[in-house]
């Protein structure tokens, strides 16, 4: 024990770290680095870039938040960010709905083949993001899949216009791309409910629905509210499937940024769209990490 | 001391039920009847099928064959929440996204009490398990025994016909679990609801039980109160399992109507009264318990059922002594328990002595 106390006190002072936290930080340097470099670091210019002020072929530096306030103030802006908002809204909403059976399914009833339950979900993944966008074009499209077999059997006169080329399809395709990563937190949270308190809630008289919704439901929320985050976030700022599936009715946020950075040739601008859309987005996600708190207490 | 239930009636009447899980078959033809307000044990080994009997009580397994009555009603149909039993979980599975006080009125949700009432009934409750005042606490901030009260709470507020305990105690520390027991058993006295208690502690099933049931390989091997099962087991898998007993070959020498005379390994030819399961030539074993057996000391008088043995190991215990013994020529042992009286001193190893028998103490076993 004495021995111990005076290795402790003769710790040479420069070394606040135990060998055990500098190991840890080896570990995780390689990560962290890799994410200031690429992450903090464009991000930062971003800032920067959005109080800038674009003249022409020249960038004037100095501050202002004359960006913010067009971006904020102009109604095309303003429309085409609470559209990316209700459609990436819509989209978690579909996806978690969906997800969750699937989810359940495999937490419940997957037996010994979970994995390989798990690897299915997984074979969307198995192609490229661009491959996959084209593909529902070739479902979704006039002449495509969908129509050619309502129209083959009598259902309807003339092909569907509404599924192609608007924020419905936008809709389709996202909810469809983003699936796996909706499932995934929920089968865990999902995975993780001690059986016994299932027989539990049966045991005190709740039928499968009240027991649903008494014990099931809410010790998986964790999972639920980690799933609407992983899909909210991205597809809010979703630029391809807009690009190439939305029409004019479906451009999000996004493009309008991209526009600006290309065409418009107004990187201050795009950057201040950028940012704004970045506080809205995480404004939301904490707003709704807050409402759902008490699901995410961690237990003992 | 155990209260007297066998007046009355017929509670679970359980009719050859059988289990198989694929291969493996859990309980083989289980035939039992559990009666109203008593406080029934399932004891036996790991992997006996205590609990999947249990199980099949509250509804969670399904019988393969046989079947199962509550009350005279046939439960063959009828869902675990449907069923006039709760069951105390070994994990005591207590929500942990709900506080105590929504743990223990968990059941009686549905039933849209008014406020008030509620909040009464699930403090009694509360009290009822020593547990006033915790309604507000979190189940992570409660220790493993109070979870267990919490666990009781909620499924005695249901007012169940049955309770059902698989293994309640083994989680806790020994201290508590002895006051635990003592517990469980007043509190059984108290509702006067019909308890159903798995465990595979034979001491525990034998201080709070009024009847026991002891279960080998899927079936029941013997039925009886702790005392019957203590002093007349059924055969040499119970008489082991239930505290220490003394093994000795025996054989038949003669059977008459009223007696029968065998010749016991070390201690010799005695009379029992006669026994059907026995014939003139048959081996069995002779069960005889440590405490039946007593270590003569030098003055005492030398009487008729003794015989000389060596002391051969000692265990001490403060308030007992355990001796094992060596008979005669060697080859038969015996352990012997002896109160730690006035006048008593302890042997040492080796020394000489003579143990005595009471003749009345002896059990017959099949070989
Ligand atoms: N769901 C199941 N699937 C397959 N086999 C099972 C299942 N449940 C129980 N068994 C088997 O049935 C037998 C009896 O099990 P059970 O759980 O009833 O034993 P137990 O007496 O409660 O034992 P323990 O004291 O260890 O809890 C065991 O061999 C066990 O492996
Ligand atoms: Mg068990």
């Amino acid at each position: 024990m004495a021995e111990a106390a005076s290795k402790q006190r003769k710790r040479p002072a420069l070394r606040f770290l135990s060998p055990n936290e500098w190991r840890g930080l080896a570990l995780i340097s390689p990560a962290l680095g890799y994410a200031v470099l690429m992450l903090a670091a464009p991000l930062l210019l971003v800032f920067l870039l959005s109080m800038w002020t674009q003249n022409y072929l020249d960038l004037d530096t100095t501050l202002t938040f004359a960006n913010y306030r067009e971006a904020i103030t102009d109604p095309l802006y303003r429309l085409l960010m609470i559209r990316s908002i209700i459609i990436s809204g819509i989209v978690t909403v579909v996806t978690v709905i969906l997800a969750y059976p699937v989810a359940y399914f495999v937490a419940f009833y997957g037996g010994p083949r979970k994995s390989m339950w798990l690897l299915l979900i997984t074979i969307p993944f198995w192609t490229s993001y661009l491959i996959r966008i084209f593909l529902w074009k070739v479902i979704l499209g006039y002449n495509g899949v969908v129509n050619s077999s309502l129209l083959g059997l009598g259902l309807i006169e003339e092909p569907l216009t509404i599924i192609l080329y608007n924020a419905n399809a936008v809709v389709i395709t996202l909810a469809h791309a983003w699936a796996p990563f909706a499932i995934l937190p929920i089968y865990v949270a999902l995975s993780r409910i001690d059986t016994s308190l299932l027989e539990a809630a049966r045991d005190l008289g709740d039928g499968p629905v009240r027991r649903f919704f008494r014990v099931t439901l809410p010790l998986s929320m964790s999972g639920v509210v980690a799933a609407t985050l992983i899909v909210f976030i991205p597809t809010v700022g979703d630029y391809v499937t807009p690009r190439l599936l939305g029409g004019t009715n479906g451009l999000m946020i996004a493009n309008m940024i991209q526009i600006q950075f290309g065409k418009a040739n107004n990187a201050p601008l795009g950057s201040a769209l950028a940012v704004s859309a970045m506080v809205i987005v995480a404004s939301i996600s904490i707003a709704y990490v807050l409402l759902n708190r008490r699901f995410l207490k961690s237990r003992g | 001391m155990p209260s007297d239930t066998t007046s009355r009636d017929t509670l679970i009447s359980i009719r050859n039920v059988e289990k198989h899980f694929g291969k493996v078959t859990a309980l083989n033809g289980v035939s039992v009847d559990i009666r109203e307000g008593e406080f029934f044990s399932l004891l036996g080994p790991s992997g006996c099928g205590k609990t999947t009997l249990l199980r099949m009580i509250s509804g969670f397994e399904m019988p393969s064959a046989g079947d199962i009555h509550i009350g005279g009603e046939d439960m063959s149909e009828v869902p675990p929440n449907l069923r006039p039993t709760n069951m105390v979980f070994q994990s005591y599975a207590i929500f942990p996204h709900l506080t105590v006080a929504e743990n223990v009125g968990y059941g009686l949700k549905k039933q849209r009490l008014a406020k008030a009432e509620l909040a009464a009934r699930v403090d009694e409750a509360l009290a009822l398990v020593d547990l006033d005042g915790y309604g507000t606490r979190e189940p992570h901030a409660l220790s493993g025994g109070q979870r267990q009260r919490v666990a009781l709470a909620r499924a005695l507020i249901m007012k169940p016909k049955v309770l059902l305990l698989d293994e309640p105690l083994s989680a806790l520390d020994k201290k508590l679990r002895e006051a635990m027991q003592s517990e469980l058993r007043h509190l059984q006295r108290t509702v006067g609801i019909t308890f159903v208690l798995v465990t595979h502690d034979q001491e525990e099933a034998l201080t709070m039980s009024d009847r026991i049931a002891v279960m080998f390989d899927g079936r029941i091997s013997q039925l009886d109160t702790p005392e019957g099962i203590y002093k007349k087991p059924a055969d040499q898998r119970v008489a082991s399992f239930i505290g220490v007993m003394n093994f000795l070959p025996a054989q038949v020498t003669s059977a008459s109507d009223r007696t029968l005379g065998i010749d016991v390994a070390a201690l010799g030819k005695l009379s029992c009264p006669q026994d059907d399961r026995f014939a003139k030539g048959d081996k069995l074993k002779v069960g005889i318990r440590p405490e039946m057996l007593t270590i003569v000391y030098d003055g005492e008088k030398a009487e008729k059922n003794s015989v000389p043995a060596k002391v051969a190991d000692i265990a001490y215990y403060g308030d007992m002594t355990y001796y094992d013994v060596v008979f005669g020529d060697g080859s038969h042992s015996a352990s012997v328990s002896m109160r730690n009286t006035a006048g008593r001193p302890i042997l040492p190893i080796g020394a000489m002595t003579r143990i005595r028998w009471g003749p009345e103490s002896i059990v017959l076993l099949e070989d």
